[in-house]
């Protein structure tokens, strides 16, 4: 049967709220009595606290103020590990580290009282790079400043070197980048001792926010409600921070007995809360005269920031990343996440994919300059094909065809051509133009057995109003969750997209389909959703009550007598691996992934020879990802990738002084504004694979990518200058030009 | 009847409704509509006329609504994102949002689609530049604005115009 | 929002006269604000050292804008819009009009005025460097009456500049000169729109036969003011615009800018540019820039 629903561009669930401003965020909503929260924060990256104080002018008796003395629980913020205190105690680990609470009902008098609170601190030596944390210049966290180390063995890196024609190093950088979705982040906490803590926000996950809140209240799971509302962006910068805001929120609302509305403003939001990690990559290749790769040695390092957060599955991501869609006999991929004195880095669009991709498309074309052939022509002879394994030893089973992908982009942008007339008209132009392109996967879905070890729930329940409504703790953070989910179920249960309703994700309701994030709602949650609706339809054709065949009108009637004698009609759906899916977490060997999707992008720029502005010109996005749900929210998520990647390589530049971001306003955090996107040209080849949802895979995190790497080798080939790292700022441009010239 | 020290009062009529508000006088338009009017539509990106969320029309003018003191709208007539659609019938902006897939997340969309409408109230055949110039203070973090442009020249396809590449 | 707000005092002044009045009164207790798009942002961040100031968004005596014979007289609240939408000063006097054009969005340029951008002394302002290039002249009123000053110089040191406090910029005049010249504008910020510039970059020439007979030159973002370049200028004028000749005006410019590194930009790019536009400037001033490959950019000092 062809498909009725899934493939076709139906209005987003939400869109008309939006539109209208109906929709209602956080900020939004206000509850009778409330009052609003600050936060003070440390003004150092490393002390002892020795005193607060609060000083004079202020009447101190009408505020709510918590510090860690005031937590009933444990003072962490829980998540892999414990060592991220809700608000430090003794000693302060970065810049903007909470540690006073303040709540008040006078917004402008809470501004007033937060600077009113001095906070003594004796300073500390601090480490603020990579290099130095890996030195242990001093030691601020663990044993030796690492979060986590990996290695992956692929053959035999250490003989393969003497077979190599040529060995080529490298060395890549990428910058911390601020995720900026448009609606800061906040929320609004009800707590007391009896009914416990209810918390509503701008989130992606609310069972993080659950499980976080739990043990910082030291209550049973029963007695903690988290709602997500209407959510302005994520993009992962709203995975793991908002449960220190909850906890804050919260722990204001349990002392004072009366409801608290904490929004962090701009600069707090930039200054205070997660960013992409920084990173280094090292590469050591081996490969032969015939341009294939023999050996590649990979060291990939992590900045971290001051607590472990999520440092580690960033880390894995990035490290099984960081071979690309290539096949090579022997890798050997050594990878550390390190400690330093800032803000701790945390998930971003990617996840640690971005950085290895950058460092790995970066370095094959400097492979190719030293072999001697044309950057495609080096990729096309190590693409990975059906049967060959990755780094980790997964052995594709799937149809893969990255040089298919290539060609296709090749001619959609005109590469070819445009290659050798920009060489041509280069010579005798101010502006130097280039092309440029990467080539690229991405995995959906958790790392190795982290699916497994989630084993997400999803339910879908018959409404007494005759509708559907999926139960699913997956939130809408503007990616169009609600509506693919939506699309999956009418077209499992044979009903109209209307007739199918989104239960708004709150932990009171839904079960725990894991986090927001990892592109792994549509293929995972979107297929638990259409085994759900399986199962309903099972339970009622079953129960004699429905026939096979059947119109909306008598499902609906089917569910209603459904009711009536066996009351509410509900089935549930828990995660099972795909039947080979092996993964060792201890060696790093297996299946890292189920599914991949994969992507070939070609970026053309302009060089401005007097400002050296890059600018990008024309964008073509060539991606495989299995069945496209919907094409026009599926466009939307590549587009607005891209948009952000191109900020990634060309403008956002976090500039640190001692740990603390310094240009933490919109106004100096420059992100693309509608003057600097070219026309961002998507093409979307659909190969279904067999264990997503209709054959759909994920897409969210890929178009983060491969954008810079497509970027920066194009102006390469527009300057014949190998850029190294991110982000491309004219201030770099100008020094290299510089060199070159002399 | 506003005596609170330093209060004035200031009218202006929102959406067509005429309102007097005691308010301090560099009260932000933004909250003097987010707070005293209940109107939420309009949002705060940023607080530093940086991002436009907050953008409304005064006047028949796109402004960034959080740089506009309450003072300074004494006598104004203010249209935000709640006084765009005729009732229950939406704008062909918002309608061509919907349709192009323009609002993703939608914290920038009022904003987004008062600019649009100022744009198109200006130029109803807008080309790819004067879109990229009329909705430049405008920032989007989902679409990659893309969708959004579409969403544009779909309204002036809808209304009869083109729009010049 | 990180101020108090019931700290601050805004009052609306009936008219130009009343408003005079109460700055004389207590001469410096009263700022003025127009169109609130700087001082909002100061307001916003708890940094705007002042608690009173006097609105004069409404005073029609400071808005329109009057052509004469002579020249283009502009109210201090006229707005970037209103710049940028005027036909006299898009054929006369297009540097001003691509500043406004460059400055913020659509909507920063509705409530953005001129004389706002002057009295906040931003040596990044956009349009200030036009309009040094363009000579313009500022009414400055009080109480007691009214005097013109040249704008080149107004700005004596970073955020100083030759206003009394009981004084209000109330007019800029910008002279209208019959003979056709080469008008050149270069804004490079951190991204296409919506951005703070890095350099700016306005000049003026009067060419004839390949020599400089007149020229003008203004820099935004490279010294502590928004800066006229005198020195480059005389080096200039009276020469034929050939390669020895900006390569000293390279010089003379490299040796009258200041640019500092700071967290937008660096000092040495910021150098760089600025010598870059300069050059191409004088390109444009021989008609040779516009079209098709041109020749490398000098990078003279």
């Amino acid at each position: 049967m062809a498909n009725r629903l899934v493939g076709r561009a139906v209005p987003r669930k939400e869109g008309g709220d939006k539109v209208t401003g109906k929709a209602r965020y956080i900020d939004d909503l206000t509850f009778p009595g409330m009052l609003y929260g600050a936060t003070v924060r440390s003004p150092c990256a490393r002390g002892r606290i020795k005193g607060i104080h609060f000083e004079g002018g202020i009447p101190w008796d009408g505020f709510t103020i918590v510090t860690a003395t005031d937590i009933p629980g444990k003072n962490c913020i829980v998540l892999l590990s414990d060592d991220h205190p809700g608000l430090a105690q003794r000693v302060v680990n970065h810049p903007e580290e909470p540690i006073v609470l303040l709540a008040h009902p006078d917004k402008y008098l809470l501004e007033e009282a937060r600077r009113s609170v001095r906070l003594e601190i004796e300073s500390l030596p601090a480490v603020f790079t990579i290099e130095e944390s890996l030195a242990r210049k001093e030691i601020i966290w663990g044993r030796d400043n690492i979060f986590k180390s990996i290695r992956v063995e692929k053959g035999n890196v250490d003989e393969a070197w003497a077979q190599a024609d040529f060995i080529v190093e490298g060395e890549y950088r990428t910058g911390a980048q601020e995720q900026l979705y448009i609606e800061p982040n906040g929320m609004i906490a009800v707590a007391n001792p009896q009914e416990g803590v209810t918390v509503w926000g701008s989130m992606q996950c609310p069972y993080y926010v659950h499980k976080a809140l739990v043990c910082l209240f030291g209550l049973p799971e029963s007695k903690v409600r988290v709602i997500q509302v209407e959510t302005g962006g994520g993009f992962g910068g709203k995975e793991e921070y908002p449960s220190m805001i909850a906890g804050h929120a919260a722990l204001l609302a349990w002392k004072s007995g009366k409801p608290v509305k904490l929004i962090y403003d701009r600069a707090e939001d930039m200054a205070a809360t997660t960013k992409r990690h920084p990173s280094r990559t090292r590469h050591r290749t081996a490969v032969s005269k015939e341009g294939k790769l023999l050996a590649m040695e990979i060291e990939f390092v992590i900045d971290g920031g001051a607590y472990m957060t999520l440092s580690p599955v960033v880390l894995s991501r990035g490290t099984i990343h960081a071979a690309g869609p290539y096949h090579c006999p022997n890798i050997r991929i050594q990878s550390r996440a390190v400690a330093t004195n800032a803000p701790p880095h945390g998930a971003f669009r990617g996840f640690g994919a971005p950085q290895s991709t950058f460092a790995l498309e970066r370095h094959l074309n400097k492979v190719a300059r030293v072999v001697g052939l044309s950057p495609e022509e080096l990729r096309r002879r190590n693409f990975i094909r059906e049967g060959q394994s990755t780094a980790t030893g997964q052995v594709i089973r799937e149809k893969v065809d990255m040089a298919g992908l290539m060609e296709r982009a090749f001619e959609l942008s005109r590469y070819y051509a445009k290659t050798q007339r920009f060489a041509e008209e280069n010579r005798g132009r101010r502006d130097k133009k280039g092309i440029g392109f990467a080539c690229f996967l991405h995995g959906a879905g958790f790392t190795g057995s982290g699916e497994k070890y989630l084993a997400s729930v999803v339910g879908v329940e018959a409404t007494p109003a005759g509708r559907a409504r999926i139960l699913a703790a997956s939130t809408e953070i503007g990616q169009g969750a609600n509506t693919i989910l939506c699309q999956i179920a009418a077209e499992a249960l044979g009903l109209e997209y209307d007739q199918i309703e989104m239960a708004s994700p709150d932990t009171g309701v839904v079960p725990n389909s894991g986090p927001t994030v990892a592109s792994r709602t549509c293929m995972i949650i979107g297929k638990l959703v259409e085994s759900a609706c399986l199962a309903v339809k099972q339970t009622l054709v079953g129960s004699g009550l429905l026939k096979p065949d059947y119109s909306p009108e008598e499902f609906f009637r089917a569910c209603a007598a459904y009711t009536q004698k066996c009351g509410p009609l509900k089935a549930f759906s828990q995660y099972q691996p795909p039947p080979e899916i092996h993964w060792d977490e201890e060696k790093y060997r297996g299946d890292a992934y189920s599914a991949y999707a994969w992507a070939v992008y070609v970026a053309e720029v302009t060089v401005d020879s007097l400002t050296y502005e890059v600018h990008v010109d024309d964008f073509v996005a060539v991606q495989e990802v299995g069945k496209v749900i919907n094409p026009v929210l599926g466009g939307g998520q590549i587009e607005g990738g891209v948009a952000q990647a191109i900020g990634y390589a060309l403008f956002e530049n976090v500039v640190w002084q001692e740990g603390r971001m310094v240009n933490s306003q919109m106004t100096n955090y420059i992100i693309p504004t509608a003057a600097d996107v070219p026309r961002i040209r998507t093409y979307f080849d659909e190969v279904p694979y067999a264990h997503g949802p209709a054959g759909a895979k994920g897409l969210g995190e890929l178009p983060m990518d491969g954008t810079a790497p497509a970027i920066v080798n194009a102006i390469e080939d527009a300057l014949g200058i190998g850029l190294d790292q991110i982000p491309v700022l004219p201030e770099h441009l100008v020094e290299l030009l510089e060199v070159s010239r002399v | 009847m506003c005596d609170e020290r330093h209060k004035v009062n200031v009218t202006c009529r929102v959406n067509g409704r005429e309102y007097t508000l005691c308010v301090f006088p560099l009260m932000r338009l933004l909250d003097v509509l987010r707070e005293e009017l209940r109107l939420t539509g309009t949002k705060e990106g940023c607080g530093e006329g940086e991002c436009g969320a907050c953008s409304v029309l005064i006047d028949g003018e796109l402004v960034n609504s959080c740089l506009v003191p309450a003072l300074q709208v004494n006598g104004a007539e203010i249209t935000t994102i709640e006084g765009i659609a005729d009732g229950d019938r939406l704008h062909t902006v918002q309608e061509a949002f919907i349709e192009a897939g323009g609002a993703q997340c939608g914290i920038c969309t009022p904003g987004m689609i008062l600019a649009a409408v100022s744009l198109l109230g200006r130029m109803p055949e807008p080309s790819e530049e004067d879109m990229r110039a009329g909705l430049a203070g405008n920032l989007c973090r989902c679409t990659g604005y893309m969708k959004i442009f579409e969403a544009v020249a779909r309204v002036c396809q809808k209304t009869g115009t083109k729009v010049n590449a | 929002m990180r101020s108090c707000l019931p700290d601050y005092e805004l009052v609306a002044p009936a008219n130009l006269r009343e408003a005079l009045a109460l700055m004389a009164g207590e001469p410096g207790a009263w700022k003025p604000f127009a169109g609130g798009t700087d001082l909002m942002v100061l307001l916003e961040a708890g940094k705007l050292p002042h608690k009173r100031f006097l609105s004069l968004w409404h005073l029609r005596e400071l808005k329109g804008i009057e052509v004469s014979p002579t020249a283009v007289t502009l109210g201090a609240l006229t707005t970037y819009t209103e710049v940028l939408r005027h036909p006299v000063l898009q054929q006369e006097f297009p540097c001003l009009c691509q500043g406004a054009r460059e400055t913020g969005g659509v909507a920063t340029q509705n409530r953005g005025t001129l004389g706002g951008n002057i009295a906040n002394a931003s040596p990044a302002a956009d349009s200030p460097p036009a309009l040094l290039v363009y000579d313009a002249e500022l009414e400055l009123v009080s109480a007691t009456g009214s005097r013109w000053v040249p704008y080149r110089g107004f700005h004596s040191s970073y955020k100083q500049m030759d206003l009394r406090p009981n004084e209000l910029i109330a007019r800029i005049r910008l002279p209208r000169v019959g003979r056709p010249r080469r008008h050149y504008y270069r804004k490079v910020g951190t991204r296409k729109a919506q951005a703070i510039s890095k350099v700016v970059f306005a000049g003026v020439a009067e060419v004839e036969g390949g020599v400089v007979r007149d020229v003008r030159i203004a820099l935004g973002s490279v010294a502590p003011t928004v800066l006229r370049c005198a020195k480059t200028e005389a080096v200039l004028r009276g020469h034929p615009t050939v390669e020895s000749t900006v390569a000293a005006a390279q010089a003379a410019l490299a040796g009258e800018i200041a640019p500092i590194d700071d967290f937008r930009s660096t000092a040495k790019y910021r150098r760089r540019v600025s010598l870059n536009l300069l050059a191409v400037f004088l390109q444009s001033c021989l008609g040779t820039v516009e079209q098709g490959p041109g020749p490398e950019p000098w990078y003279g000092a």
